[in-house]
């Protein structure tokens, strides 16, 4: 069992690592998105099934597509896609940036107290997820889609023609 | 499994469940009966994949052999007949056609565009055909074979074949050429605009089960209405909306035609498979009928029945029997739709996602809640609850069908001569 996780984690790091190293974004997208299953695999290892499955189905299939055509709408060309470090001064922000989020990660971590508990691992099935979601967490789940909704018709307001312009194109 | 005790059969039909049900689990025990104890698992697993890839290989095999004579046949030409047999030279109807076309792929040149990211170019049909082999593993076969029982087999489904979105932009900016990466993005805009019915589809299934395992939806499904009716989903109001639902973005999930705008031979050069050839193409195309084969055993599942017989006295024909039977029906409906409609525009296809599948699998949500909300009614009330039901479903298909075909139809032919 042991041995399982440190392939996952592994493979993890790994990926992660080498999509931050590579210079080609598409490559580096890629990566990330291996490294999403990854993560969907250490769910599964750790029981987590139903995590699991709505990791690959959100992450692997809907936020990878985001990632993609965020990197093929914004680049004009092929060679686009490659970056290089701008100037240093963008260098040194990234830096910066990336230390303060990884101070509040790990203070957030180790300030946690976490107590060893010896009892069994819950088994929870998707019927129990499906209750405290529904019952418990009633709110949170109602709020989250009230917060989606207004997401996606901001999205469709947004995407949506000028009615003048589309008059103009029409033959 | 325990095969030490054998009932003494009763009926036809429990006897079929004692031998015939489970003769595949007998045939695989006989063989890993003799291995140790730690072994024998490892072992049963891997003789289920084995299983699997045959089966459904040899029926890929013979799926895209009946697809071309069935077309062949609705357009008036035989379709390939004159492949014979090696050795013997029997031409039996073209039946080792398939086999040619798989020699014909193996020996073909790979030609790998020299600006080509070559390692994409290549891991997209592995990465295609993987995923669409994994949504094999939750469809229950039978009765007793079910390859894995997961407690959220239909999401395990849906997650592995949401990959397929993936390797098919893999393939189209791999190939460096522009007219795969702009139809790439075109099967992107599709996959993602169907994905959604197809996920919405299911919905009402779960929330009349009230479970996401595939063994437990068949479970569900079993047993008649005056020893005639199969309790089969698709028999009511919102099932038979459901299935229909799923059945169309089934299609466009796995560009078929009406909807096969990504690959559109006559007129996209195939797409994101213009610079594939060779082995690679038949991989592409391997995983497209898997993909087909996969999601009419996802409907079979979810809204047929499963292996569930349509008649108590037909009980005596063993499950996978009945499921192969459903399986093939469903195939054959493909090839069908193939032959018979024309190809969608691309606005077309997108509009009639959005605009009139989505809303309407959003009501078919509710109408799913307003049954399982009365599932306690009887008598009088039942015809209600069906007509409640079937009034929910009607309505709005006639509401906003008539409302986005107008000013579109009936068509005017200005020049053509009437």
């Amino acid at each position: 069992m042991t041995a399982a996780l440190v392939l996952i984690a592994v493979f993890t790091l790994a990926t992660a690592a080498v999509a931050l190293a590579l210079r080609n974004l598409i490559h580096s997208a890629l990566l990330l998105i291996a490294s999403w299953f990854g993560i969907a695999a250490f769910y599964l290892w750790a029981g987590a099934e139903f995590v699991a499955f709505a990791q690959v189905l959100v992450y692997v299939g809907a936020v990878s597509m985001v990632v993609l055509f965020a990197v093929l709408l914004t680049r004009r060309s092929r060679a686009d896609t490659v970056v290089t470090s701008d100037s240093l001064s963008r260098a040194i922000s990234a830096v910066i940036t990336g230390v303060a989020v990884f101070g509040v990660l790990a203070a957030a971590i180790f300030g946690a107290r976490l107590t060893p508990s010896t009892a069994a691992a819950p088994t929870a099935t998707v019927r129990d997820i499906g209750m405290q979601l529904m019952g418990t967490h009633a709110a949170a789940l109602l709020i989250i889609g009230i917060l989606l909704t207004v997401a996606l018709l901001g999205a469709v307001v947004l995407a949506a023609q000028d009615p003048d312009e589309t008059k103009k194109d029409a033959p | 499994m325990n095969l030490a005790v054998i009932p003494v059969a009763a009926s036809a039909s429990e006897w079929s469940d004692a031998f015939l049900e489970r003769l595949p689990l007998v045939a695989r025990d006989l063989v890993t009966s003799w291995l140790p104890e730690p072994w024998r698992w490892l072992v049963n697993s891997l003789i289920s994949i084995a299983v699997i890839l045959s089966v459904f290989g040899l029926l890929f095999a013979y799926v895209t052999l009946a697809e071309r004579k069935i077309l062949g046949r609705i357009q008036n030409r035989p379709g390939p007949n004159r492949t014979p047999i090696p050795f013997i030279n029997l031409r039996f109807f073209g039946l080792a056609q398939p086999f040619a076309d798989g020699v014909k792929a193996l020996t073909k040149e790979d030609v790998v565009p020299r600006g080509a990211d070559h390692l994409l170019h290549f891991l997209a049909p592995v990465v295609l055909l993987a995923f669409s082999i994994l949504t094999f593993a939750v469809i229950p076969y039978g009765r007793h074979l079910v390859p894995v029982e997961l407690n959220a087999g239909v999401l395990y489904f849906f997650a592995a074949g949401a990959a397929t979105e993936l390797a098919v932009f893999m393939a189209g900016w791999a190939s460096r050429n522009k007219y795969s990466l702009l139809a790439a993005m075109r099967a992107l805009a599709q996959l993602i605009s169907y994905e959604l019915p197809l996920l919405l589809a299911f919905v009402p299934v779960v929330l009349v089960t009230s479970s996401l395992s595939t063994t437990e939806i068949v479970a569900a499904q079993a047993g008649w209405k005056f020893d005639l009716i199969p309790h089969w989903h698709v028999f009511t109001p919102w099932g038979f909306a459901g299935f229909v639902i799923f059945m169309i973005a089934a299609l466009a999930e796995s560009n078929r035609s009406p909807f096969d705008l990504p690959e559109a031979e006559s007129e996209l050069i195939a797409g994101h498979l213009t610079e594939y050839s060779g082995f690679k193409y038949a991989l592409f195309f391997m995983a497209e009928y898997f993909g087909m084969i996969a999601l009419s055993g996802m409907a079979i599942t979810l809204f047929l029945g499963g292996w569930q017989a349509p008649s108590p006295y037909l009980e005596f024909i063993p499950s996978y029997v009945w499921f192969a039977g459903k399986l093939i029906v469903l195939l054959l409906g493909f090839i069908w739709i193939r032959a018979t409609f024309p190809r969608l525009r691309m606005d077309q296809l997108t509009r009639f996602a959005w605009k009139f599948l989505v809303p309407l699998a959003l009501i078919n949500v509710g109408n799913a809640a307003f049954w399982s909300l009365t599932s306690h009614w009887s008598g009088p009330l039942q015809i209600l609850r069906w007509l409640i039901s079937a009034v929910v479903v009607v309505g709005p298909f006639v509401l906003m069908g008539r409302k986005l075909s107008a000013g579109v139809a009936p068509r005017v032919y200005r020049y053509a001569a009437t």
